[in-house]
Formats: C-alpha cells, sequence, structure tokens
C-alpha cells in the first residue's frame, strides 16, 4: 500500500511538470510577444504588409495570407488524395489490399518533414519552373509538398470515420438497388460527415504548423503573393528564418508571430476536437 | 406482376446451386422454384444454408469476398450470374427485408423515397404516391403519416421492420425474399408484418425464411426444409407439417434437434 502511495505521488509529480512545461511556454510566448502587438495597436501588426525590421516596421500581413494560401492549397490537394484514399480502402478495395495500404500511407507521417522540402526542390520546383512558370519556389510548390504530408493524417481518421459508419447502411443501401458508389456518395459520406470534416481540420492544424518544408519551397519572399505560381512566405517560415539573429523590437515581433500561429492552431484544434465529439455522440446515438 | 390461376412457370428457379465460402460447401445442389402469387417459407437449424440461399437470389452474396458458386439462378427464366445482367435492377426487382431493421439515418420519407430515386423517379407526386402505397402495404400508413419528415429511427422497432418492408415495396419489386424478418419482433408486430405479406402475396412471390416453424406453418403455401446446406424436402405447407417425407424432417418439427 505504502509502494503504491510513492509511486502515485512520483506519477502526478511527473504529470504535472509536464504541463506546467507547456504552461510556461505558453506564458512566455505571449510575455514576449503581446507587448509589440499592443504597442502598435494589433491594427498595423495583422494588417500591414510592411515587414522591415531593420526600419522598424513590422507588418506580418503578407505572412498571413502566405499562411493561408499554401494551407488552402495543401487543403484541396490533401483532401482530394486522402478522402479518395479514404473511399478506395473502405468502400471499394478489398479487405487484403486495406489492411497492406492503409498502414503504408500512415507511415508517411514517419518521414522527416526535410526530406519531404528536399524532394520538393529537387523534383517539383524546377518542374513548375519549366512546364508552368515563374521561380519554381512557389505557393503551388508548397501546397502539393505540404498536401502529401496532411495525407496521412487526412486518410486515416477520414477511414476511421468511414469505418466507424455502422454496416446496416451499406446493406440497406445496396439491397435497395444501389451501387457502390451510389452507396458512398449518398449514404456514407453523409454518415461519416463530421469525422470527415474533424481529418480537414486536423490536416488543416498540421498544414499550418509545418515549417521545414515550406521554408525549402515556398521561396520566403516578404511580398503578397500575386499568383500561385509566386513566392511567399508563412507565419512558420518567418520564425525559423529570422529569429537566429532577431534581438529587441525585432524579436519580439517574432514571438507576436507565434502568438498570432498559436491562436490560429488553438482555434483549429479546438473546432476539430468538437466536431469530434459530436461525431462520438451522434455515433452513440444509433 | 399479373398471376395466373394455375400457375405453371416458376418465377425464380434455382438448378444445381452449389455455394461455397472460402472453399467452405454452404449450399449443395439446390434445386428449388418459387412460382408466381405463392408464399415460400423456407425452414431449417442454425447453418443449415437458409440465408445462402437467400442472398444467392438477388446476388447479395457477391459482396462476400470469398463467395464462389456453381449452377443456375433463373429468374423469369433468365440467369441473373450471366455476365452483363444488370444488379442493381435485379435487386430492385428482388426485394430483401433483413432479420433486423435498417433504416438508414434519415427520415422515413426519404427512406421510402430512397429506391425509388435510384431508379430515377425525380417526380415529386409520383414519390409521394409511391411513399404512401407502400406504407399501406406495409400496414405502417396510420401510424406514420403525420410524422413521414421524423428521423426514423424514432420509430419502434416493429414499426422499423414495416417500414423497411414497406421501404422495399416502394421499390415495385416482383419478389420479395424476408430473412428472419420477424425474430426480433413482438407477437404484435410480427402479425402485422404475416398480414402483410399474406395480402401481399396476390401480386408477388415471396420467400420467407423463418427459425420460427410456427410462423411457417401459419403464413406460408409451400415450405422447404434445409439442412447443413441441403434442400431435404419440399411441399405443400400441410403436408410438410402433418406428414413430412423425411425422417429429418420430422425430427426437426418435433424438435428431435436444431
Amino acid at each position: 500500500m505504502k509502494k503504491d502511495k510513492i509511486i502515485a505521488a512520483i506519477l502526478t509529480v511527473t504529470a504535472l511538470s509536464a504541463i506546467s512545461g507547456l504552461a510556461l511556454i505558453t506564458i512566455f510566448i505571449f510575455r514576449e510577444g503581446m507587448p509589440i502587438i499592443l504597442r502598435t495597436g494589433g491594427g498595423e501588426f495583422f494588417l500591414s504588409a510592411d515587414w522591415r525590421p531593420r526600419d522598424g516596421s513590422f507588418g506580418i500581413f503578407s505572412m498571413i495570407i502566405g499562411s493561408l494560401a499554401v494551407t488552402a492549397g495543401a487543403m484541396v490537394i490533401g483532401m482530394i488524395f486522402g478522402l479518395g484514399l479514404a473511399i478506395v480502402l473502405t468502400q471499394f478495395a478489398p479487405p487484403s489490399l486495406a489492411a497492406v495500404l492503409k498502414p503504408v500511407v500512415e507511415l508517411l507521417a514517419g518521414i522527416p518533414s526535410v526530406v519531404y522540402g528536399f524532394m520538393g526542390v529537387v523534383t517539383l520546383v524546377p518542374l513548375i519552373r519549366n512546364r508552368l512558370g515563374g521561380p519554381g519556389l512557389s505557393v503551388l510548390a508548397a501546397s502539393i509538398v505540404l498536401g502529401i504530408m496532411v495525407l496521412p493524417t487526412v486518410t486515416s481518421i477520414s477511414v476511421d470515420a468511414l469505418q466507424a459508419v455502422p454496416r446496416s447502411f451499406w446493406e440497406g443501401s445496396i439491397a435497395l438497388g444501389a451501387t457502390r458508389w451510389q452507396t458512398t456518395r449518398m449514404v456514407m459520406l453523409k454518415a461519416a460527415r463530421s469525422g470527415i470534416v474533424a481529418a480537414a481540420i486536423l490536416g488543416m492544424g498540421r498544414a499550418v504548423g509545418e515549417t521545414m518544408a515550406v521554408i525549402m519551397v515556398a521561396g520566403n519572399s516578404i511580398e503578397i503573393p500575386g499568383s500561385i505560381l509566386a513566392p511567399t512566405r508563412t507565419l512558420t517560415s518567418n520564425i525559423a528564418l529570422e529569429m537566429g539573429y532577431a534581438s529587441g523590437a525585432h524579436r519580439e515581433a517574432l514571438f507576436a508571430t507565434g502568438v498570432t500561429l498559436f491562436v490560429i492552431i488553438m482555434i483549429l484544434n479546438c473546432v476539430a476536437l468538437s466536431v469530434s465529439r459530436r461525431s462520438a455522440r451522434e455515433r452513440s446515438f444509433r | 406482376m399479373n398471376c395466373p390461376a394455375t400457375p405453371v412457370e416458376p418465377r425464380i428457379e434455382t438448378r444445381d446451386l452449389c455455394v461455397s465460402f472460402a472453399g467452405k460447401p454452404a449450399l449443395k445442389e439446390v434445386n428449388l422454384c418459387v412460382y408466381p402469387c405463392e408464399r415460400l417459407a423456407i425452414i431449417g437449424p442454425a447453418s443449415s444454408g437458409k440465408t445462402t440461399f437467400l442472398r444467392c437470389l438477388n446476388r447479395l452474396n457477391d459482396l462476400t469476398h470469398s463467395f464462389s458458386h456453381a449452377g443456375q439462378v433463373l429468374f423469369d427464366g433468365r440467369e441473373i450470374y450471366a455476365p452483363g445482367v444488370d444488379v442493381s435492377d435485379l435487386r430492385r426487382r428482388i426485394g430483401m427485408v433483413y432479420a433486423t431493421p435498417m433504416p438508414l439515418p434519415w427520415s422515413i420519407y426519404d427512406n421510402l423515397a430512397y429506391g425509388p430515386k435510384l431508379a430515377g423517379i425525380r417526380n415529386r407526386v409520383m414519390l409521394d404516391e409511391r411513399v404512401e402505397t407502400s406504407l399501406r402495404s406495409a400496414a405502417l400508413w396510420e401510424e406514420v403519416k403525420d410524422r413521414l419528415r421524423e428521423p426514423a429511427h424514432n420509430l419502434s422497432g416493429g414499426q422499423q421492420q414495416r417500414m423497411c418492408l414497406a421501404r422495399v415495396l416502394a421499390l415495385r419489386p416482383e419478389a420479395l425474399i424476408l430473412d428472419e424478418p420477424c425474430s426480433g419482433l413482438d407477437p404484435i408486430s410480427t402479425g402485422k408484418i404475416e398480414d402483410a405479406l399474406a395480402e401481399l402475396k396476390s401480386r408477388h412471390s415471396i420467400v420467407l425464411v423463418t427459425n420460427n416453424t410456427k410462423q411457417a406453418a401459419r403464413s406460408s403455401d409451400r415450405t422447404a426444409f434445409f439442412l447443413m446446406g441441403e434442400l431435404i424436402e419440399v411441399g405443400a405447407t400441410e403436408q410438410v407439417f402433418t406428414n413430412p417425407v423425411d425422417k429429418r424432417t420430422n425430427d426437426y418439427l418435433i424438435g428431435q434437434f436444431g
């Protein structure tokens, strides 16, 4: 009994220190980043596209746009392929093939992001430059690389959502003369809707937060991208590229960029969590 | 769907139908006919091949990857496993009701209208008409006519099962195949379904798989007895129940095994 208590105490301390570590990081980022946002009144910081640290003007609007553009592109690619793959794996492929393919897709998550970036620089960027024009380092390149990187997240959560739909829905629909595709479209996707939305949002969180691969293929120029072939800089890239030599107000502005990212990802995760909770509740009704 | 007084041509006929799953035989050389305007009951102990037989008739077994078959299944004289057969169309002509109600997660109306919509009917008036007549045939109209927009899973189990019967009827099928449709239902709901089947017999061929021998005796014209994947005997229900030809049928009916 005494031993139990000691072990419980040790485990409690470890758990609390992990949580307090997270809390400290949060407090630190906000303490470092908030002053400059408050000092410039917020409006200028978020809505000005003027980022010239040497002259003391810090506006992250172009990077917000960059992050949004790259993430949106990544989600288009990630959802088309990820959801498509999930549909094939759950509705069309024989179970033996699905049992092999799903782990393979999940394995993609284990490849370091710098490797994705490297592949992008070596193959994708020249391809875009030669075929579509522009510098190659672009919103499009970053979107494609990120789209591939979010595939494991989107696919495996969508597969889980589709597999959680009761088999009776599927059989009921087939027996009424629906084809597999009609059943997928009209019954399965509708019933798995909230799980698929959660998959999209979690994938989005991953895309917004990714840094290394994006730095390597996005070009990192500090202008609002005019087209998908133009280079861009994301919030994450901005921090990673400049933190090494920043000081004073510049450093504060980078922390403030971090605060912005932090809030965006927090919101995405909260939405994903509430959507997936709702889908769990819907399931319990059936 | 016209029914002559003395039917000669079977609506559904199996010839030496053998089925196996992953090499394990489930049906052995079954030769069985279903005539227009009759209710054929299939009885037999568990894993005797009743459900497998039923699921061959609308090719639902195709969806099981380990399924393989030999022999023929003829529907109106045509082989349903022949290449080029429209399986969706076949499943609309041979409507299936499962052992457990399988409402889709929509309103009652949408459940009923789903099949006709798949068949290409878009006209609102026609859909409304199909929904109403089907629900009437399944003896459910009076209970749900004011709540067609409510989710189908709000219905009781017995109502859900009648809704599933109505959903199949909305396809205007020529044959109905039912897999223990009353297994989870109370006697009153069971009675309602049996009455509906008696009514529907005038227009459809009905195959009723049941574990309840009393139900087979009550609501069928002919009865087939399956055992270990073989058709042991088939005959007029009264004859099978009072004077079975095969000893095994008699043993099953008096409860010696099964």
